[in-house]
């Protein structure tokens, strides 16, 4: 006990101020509030969400539009229908008046919709009509989920179609579909 | 041999594990409660919802409708306007209840009661979900919210919540509503897929 020592006797006149305050150490023990720290870091990383939800834009044709001169026409030969089917089936065609409706599913639609929109460009540049391409009709069933009109929005996306929309099936093409 | 001294210096390691606690403190976001878990389909799609300032509907699996708007106080602002549509008067103690709940699955008959449940009980009531048909009348409560919610919350951003395996029928029914009432554009809530490669789309 130096220190104790050195202050019970250090009254000899030499030193001014009398008593002198103990010299306490100015490092203090870190180790509780680290272990707080590392605790709040912990729990903040476990319970933090980094991944945000993504959202798809989505505009629906308007449907109210009752005047003809602002509805826009479009050929048979540059449109195609998209059907959305049960059990994540696909039946699409190309023709109108005379549909043949061929059934396929989501690993082979990317392929199909991007070469329709290839054919249907060279058609409208052979033509010299507005190079738009294809315009896609999606027309999911009441049997169809969600997922399927989300993937094939998607699809709509990575294969760059400009024009597409979400229309409602007539029951004369559900009469139509293949079994 | 100099005794070295076995206490270390753990100034930085502190200062550095305090910024991680401020970072995570201030970004951190914690999850509402949710009336029903939703697995929502994955899309390439880049683009990130506000954060503030929306509308969300929700369509669970089994087609309950839910419905919520973001802002505290535009909420109360939307309770006060939905009763007066329904013919209803909420005390301050249900409104205040209402501001701060998130996504409301109940039909205007039984909002008021389950309003004045105590906070626990609440969670333990099966919300039967929005009531929403094909018509522009009163009976069409989801389309009653989001008329409300659009002049409540300021013109506010719409988003579809919908669970993968959701059926059609019930999401044909929300797209409906919503078109009859000239919201044409909205954005469809979903997780995250690489977009496929230059080489994948030949």
């Amino acid at each position: 006990m130096a220190e104790l020592g050195e202050s019970g006797g250090g009254h000899h006149g030499k030193k001014r101020g009398g008593v002198r305050a103990k010299k306490m150490s100015t490092r203090i023990d870190m180790t509780p509030m680290v272990d707080l720290g590392f605790l709040l870091v912990t729990f903040f990383i476990l319970t933090t969400t980094m991944a945000k939800p993504k959202a798809m834009q989505v505009v629906m044709p308007d449907t109210k539009i009752k005047d003809s001169t602002q509805m826009s026409k479009i050929r048979e030969s540059e449109a195609m229908t998209i059907i959305l089917d049960k059990n994540d089936r696909i039946i699409y065609y190309d023709s109108i008046q005379n549909p043949k409706m061929e059934s396929t599913n989501f690993a082979k639609i990317r392929k199909i919709v991007i070469d329709k929109n290839n054919d249907v460009l060279g058609l409208q540049q052979a033509n010299g009509w507005d190079q738009k391409g294809v315009i896609i009709l999606i027309k999911p069933t009441d049997s169809s989920k969600y997922e399927n009109l989300v993937n094939i929005l998607d699809e709509m996306k990575i294969a760059q179609i400009k024009s597409y929309a979400i229309v409602g099936v007539s029951p004369e093409e559900i009469a139509m579909l293949p079994k | 041999m100099p005794k070295t001294s076995i206490s270390i210096d753990m100034t930085p390691m502190v200062d550095m594990a305090f910024l991680l606690v401020t970072f995570f403190i201030l970004t951190t976001q914690f999850r509402p409660d949710e009336p029903v878990i939703i697995t929502p389909p994955t899309s390439t799609s880049l683009s990130t919802p506000p954060d503030h300032g929306k509308v969300v509907i929700t369509i669970a699996p089994d087609g309950r409708i839910f419905f919520d708007l973001d802002n505290q106080i535009f909420r109360k602002t939307l309770i006060d306007k939905m009763g007066e549509n329904y013919g209803i008067t909420f005390t301050e103690d249900e409104r205040n209840a209402f501001a701060l709940s998130s996504s409301m699955g109940m039909p205007m008959s039984m909002l008021k009661g389950y309003l004045a449940l105590p906070p626990d009980e609440r969670k333990k009531v099966p919300q039967p979900g929005v009531p929403v048909d094909t018509t522009l009348n009163l009976s069409n409560e989801l389309g009653v919210w989001l008329n409300n919610a659009r002049v409540a919350g300021n013109n506010p951003v719409i988003l579809i919540k919908g669970d993968s395996k959701s059926n059609y029928p019930a999401v044909k029914n929300v797209f409906k509503t919503l078109e009859d009432r000239k919201v044409l554009k909205f954005g469809l809530i979903t997780g995250d897929e690489a977009a496929p490669s230059a080489d994948q789309l030949k």
